[in-house]
């Protein structure tokens, strides 16, 4: 007989979730409601919070600091045990003692996006106007309003210009819109594997996710926490196909190619039969231990909306201009959701304002996942860029 | 053409530091102006980039290799992967002070074009490529009667990148055809030594292993 049910349920506590998402196991800025933080779509939101971890020091200078900009669907963890799924921080392969993002040199900040769910605001947060969550009721929220609240957590903490801005996909995103919207406040920018505008394939898949979520008849219009349920095998089918489009043809051939999964023949029914179905069965079933679904909604909105040169008169090279942050765009070569077309486009647009940019294609079939796996060629030029960053800035130990 | 009207002052080039490839570096980096922004097409692993930026000069590079990008930027170079033959069409006008393209001109696919747009994008463009006029050159085609392969050229014609080969004589024409005038020119022997400026530019063209050019832009009455 089929199994209709193959994606299990969560073991991670809808509860544990929940609380996290308003009592962060990380540090917390809180803002008031004289401090709002101003939405693109004309709503101040306030009070709100921003989650945020750091590691390593801030010099004495206040010259050091690298902000990682994490993507759709991680977090703050960079580089410590995730506090939901136990794992290790998504980036420790770069972030570390002698790692490409030196915490010996440098001050790592990393903070959980606005409209996320591991802490700072989000859909998942509890309204304080109303004392319920949030749900659909929270304003929809774009890359610029991410930006805008990492600033004022910079603000916070007290850091005028960052050292770097580093992150990929859309952490490469709000990469891009730092150096638009804060020139001054970037001495250089590293984003990697992304693009200035998603493209209209990339709009079209996270509309699949969306609606394999909305589809879902646990999601009760985005009210699913009241029914003490969630989405899961809606939430599981959007990252079933978003984890597809991370990795490429060649990637899944050579990992999995169409080998049987604990079995030799074919069961003549619907049961992951293949391995690739078992790993992307898995792949969903985890992510929804982990992720808010309507969080998922309204991230993957932010990255649609994203668009750096429609706010610039349709003229990408206008959102650059006179800058002096110096870039190091980064691409790869198997990455079809994010292809190095569109990073082309982004240092031939560099180019035309005379910025200080550098662009690497880096070769692997690893697909867009790539920066975030042991990528050699990639932490090389990383770590050069952030020693001749440190160096021009003046860092004592930078160079 | 009025090669013998050129002077030649090389204030960079110490003439202990042998070597060919060196010395064609020193010779460009010497025709650089202190302080200038230098695009340099063609950079290879960025060892002309690293000279001007230790002479203050800010330097940016165009590689076609990824490997060669991948170093350069490794080096904490600002270099971009891209193609002379497509991609200088990306630059604006003015957009540098000088714009190099070192032994690369005979590599691309329509070298007219490519000088045209160095000389559209910098102010001034200084080019260096191998001389197929040079006595060697001439000696294997007549003597032996093959394509010429030097140490510095060792490919054979049929997986040579190099597919627009020219003479000093040759470039100089086109110089002339395009309207670009010539500020500087020299010629490198075989030991990358200059060739002595007093002698006919014929001798140039025959003892040249390669040439250097400082060009700018052709006034009207040229």
């Amino acid at each position: 007989m089929t199994n209709l049910h193959s994606i299990p349920s969560p073991s991670i506590l809808s509860e544990d979730r929940a609380h996290e998402a308003d009592h962060p196991t990380s540090l917390v800025a809180k803002f008031e409601p004289d401090q709002p933080l101003k939405l693109d779509c004309g709503v101040d939101l306030a009070p709100f919070q921003i989650a945020y971890q750091t590691y390593g020091e801030l010099n004495a200078d206040r010259t050091n600091a690298i902000l990682i900009c994490h993507a759709l669907t991680l977090d703050q963890h960079v580089a410590n045990v995730h506090p939901l799924t136990g794992k290790a921080g998504w980036w420790e392969i770069m972030v570390g003692p002698g790692r490409p993002l030196d915490t010996e040199k440098y001050f790592i900040i990393c903070s959980n996006v606005i409209g996320g769910c591991m802490g700072s605001t989000g859909p998942a947060s509890t309204n304080p106007a109303t004392g319920k969550v949030w749900g659909l009721d929270f304003p929809l929220i774009t890359i610029p309003d991410m930006v805008r609240a990492q600033a004022m957590l910079l603000d916070r903490l007290g850091i005028e210009t960052l050292l770097c801005v580093i992150g990929g996909s859309m952490g490469g995103m709000q990469v891009l819109q730092w150096t638009a919207a804060y020139p001054h406040r970037v001495f250089s920018a590293l984003p990697v594997a992304c693009s200035t505008r998603h493209s209209a394939q990339n709009i079209a898949f996270h509309e699949l996710g969306r609606q394999a979520v909305m589809a879902d008849p646990d999601w009760h219009h985005g009210r699913y926490f009241e029914r003490s349920t969630q989405p899961h095998r809606g939430l599981a089918v959007a990252r079933m196909a978003g984890h597809i489009t991370y990795l490429s043809d060649a990637a899944l051939h050579r990992k999995f190619g169409r080998r049987m999964q604990d079995r030799d023949l074919p069961t003549f029914s619907f049961d992951a039969d293949f391995q690739v179905e078992s790993y992307l069965r898995y792949q969903g079933s985890s992510f929804v231990e982990r992720f808010d679904a309507n969080s998922y909604l309204y991230l993957t909105r932010a990255m649609d909306y994203f668009d750096i040169a429609a706010d610039h008169g349709g003229v990408l090279a206008k959102a650059f201009t006179g800058i002096k942050t110096r870039f190091c765009v980064v691409s790869f070569t198997s990455d079809w959701l994010f292809p190095t077309s569109e990073s082309r486009a982004l240092v031939h647009a560099l180019n035309a304002s005379s910025a200080r940019v550098s662009f690497a294609e880096i070769e692997t079939d690893r697909g867009h996942d790539a920066f975030l796996l042991d990528v050699p060629e990639f932490f090389d030029i990383s770590r050069a860029f952030l020693q001749s960053a440190g160096k021009a800035r003046g860092l004592k130990n930078g160079g | 053409m009025a090669l013998q009207e050129q002077t030649l002052p090389l204030p960079g080039i110490e003439p202990d530091r042998t070597g060919s490839d060196r010395t064609d570096h020193l010779l460009v980096a010497s025709m650089v102006e202190r302080g200038s922004r230098v695009l340099d097409v063609g950079c290879g692993d960025g060892e002309l980039l690293q000279l001007l930026e230790s002479r203050g000069i800010d330097g940016r590079g165009i590689e076609l290799s990824r490997e060669g990008v991948n170093r350069c930027v490794a080096k904490g170079l600002a270099v971009v992967q891209g193609d002379a033959d497509t991609d200088l069409v990306n630059y604006p006008d003015d957009a540098f002070d000088y714009v190099i393209l070192s032994q690369t001109l005979q590599a691309t696919r329509q070298p007219r074009v490519v000088l045209e747009n160095l000389l559209r994008i910098g102010r001034r463009a200084i080019v260096s490529f191998p001389n197929f006029g040079f006595w060697k050159m001439r000696l294997q085609l007549l003597i032996g009667g093959h394509m010429p392969r030097t140490e510095n050229l060792p490919a054979t014609w049929y997986d040579t990148a190099n597919i627009h080969f020219c003479t000093i004589k040759d470039f100089v024409e086109l110089c002339d055809e395009i309207n670009v005038k010539m500020e500087r020119a020299v010629a490198l022997d075989l030991y990358g030594r200059p060739v002595p400026l007093n002698l006919p530019w014929w001798v140039w063209n025959m003892f040249g292993e390669q040439g250097v050019f400082l060009l700018s832009r052709g006034g009207a009455g040229r």
